[in-house]
């Protein structure tokens, strides 16, 4: 049976061929995930079975980098160089700054 | 703690921080919130830091596909050059200092009168970095993943590329240990042209193989 990933051949609509620059944000999750590799932290085989195994409806409805900075996440995590605890708090603390970032500039 | 809960002094650096591309005044999206963490924790845990990711990002940037068509142009200009990349696109790259190659193989397709090629990765999206710098958003995209394979000429009328019917086209399905560059037909009327002139002709998508290099009017 296919797996999910495996969709080449299969129809779909058009290619949207207008260009456009990654943003800031993706350009980093690249650089880490660049970062990672140098240290031998991340392989590229693992980096593509986390991608691989998302799920259906996240593989299909997230942007590319977004599938990225979700299996790097879930294979941080299974290496143990990032706790659930730690991730847990870390966004907090993020979401918590950011909406005050968002009030300041109001 | 960070620097972030110290007043209003740092509002410089705190804006860095959160520069948002395209902001809409609603609170950042779950995983650019976990893009942070997850950098903000590495860095903490001293496995990166900022002035890796700061050059990293600078890299990629000024890189672009200029490796790629510097190859091509050398291609373009010394037969034997050309015969040994087509035969070992990484020992080919390698004559010409590109050594960081990431990929085990890299294969070098040619255009003629009478073959196209184009590439795309199905299964993900495998591309040359090193030659052709961050791919586009298209490449990664679904449509042209699934397509591709199928209907290229279909395709490619969507870049603004029509083919003669009597040329044949094909697709290489790139995958993590096989990466593919096309090398596009030299323009006619460059024939005086210099290496560093013709380069300037090859733009990114001639060599994908989603359009073709045109000797621009000086």
């Amino acid at each position: 049976m296919r797996r999910h990933h495996d969709m080449g051949g299969t129809p779909d609509g058009p290619v949207d061929t207008r260009a456009h620059d990654a943003e800031l944000w993706e350009k980093r999750v690249d650089a880490v995930r660049n970062l990672l590799g140098q240290q031998n932290l991340l392989l590229t085989d693992e980096h593509r079975r986390h991608i691989e195994n998302l799920p259906p409806g996240d593989y299909d409805g997230l942007s590319y980098y977004e599938r990225w900075i979700l299996s790097l996440s879930n294979h941080l995590l299974e290496k143990g160089i990032l706790t659930a605890d730690e991730l847990g708090r870390k966004m907090a603390e993020v979401e918590a700054r950011e909406a005050k970032d968002r009030e300041h500039y109001k | 703690m960070s620097e972030h809960n110290r007043g209003h002094q740092h509002d410089h650096e705190h804006a860095r921080t959160f520069q948002r591309d395209h902001d809409d005044g609603g609170p950042l999206p779950y995983l650019q919130v976990m893009e942070i963490a997850v950098r903000e924790l590495l860095i903490e845990k001293g496995v990166i830091t900022p002035e890796q990711i700061r050059r990293q990002i600078e890299r990629m940037d000024a890189r672009g596909h200029s490796r790629g068509a510097r190859v091509v142009a050398r291609a373009w200009t010394d037969p034997a050059f050309k015969a040994r990349l087509l035969a070992n696109g990484r020992a080919g790259c390698d004559e010409m200092g590109i050594s960081d190659l990431e990929a085990l193989h890299l294969v070098v397709v040619e255009n003629t009168a009478d073959v196209h090629n184009v590439i795309v990765c199905t299964l993900c999206s495998c591309y040359p970095k090193p030659l052709l710098g961050l791919p586009p958003a298209w490449y990664k995209s679904l449509p042209y993943r699934k397509r591709m394979v199928r209907e290229p000429r279909a395709v490619l009328k969507e870049f603004g590329l029509e083919l003669p019917d009597d040329v044949v086209v094909r697709v290489h399905d790139s995958t993590a240990d096989m990466r593919y560059m096309v090398l596009p037909r030299r323009p006619e009327g460059t024939e005086d042209w210099s290496e560093e002139k013709l380069a300037a002709t090859v733009s990114r998508d001639c060599l994908i193989g989603v359009a073709l290099p045109h000797a621009l009017k000086q």
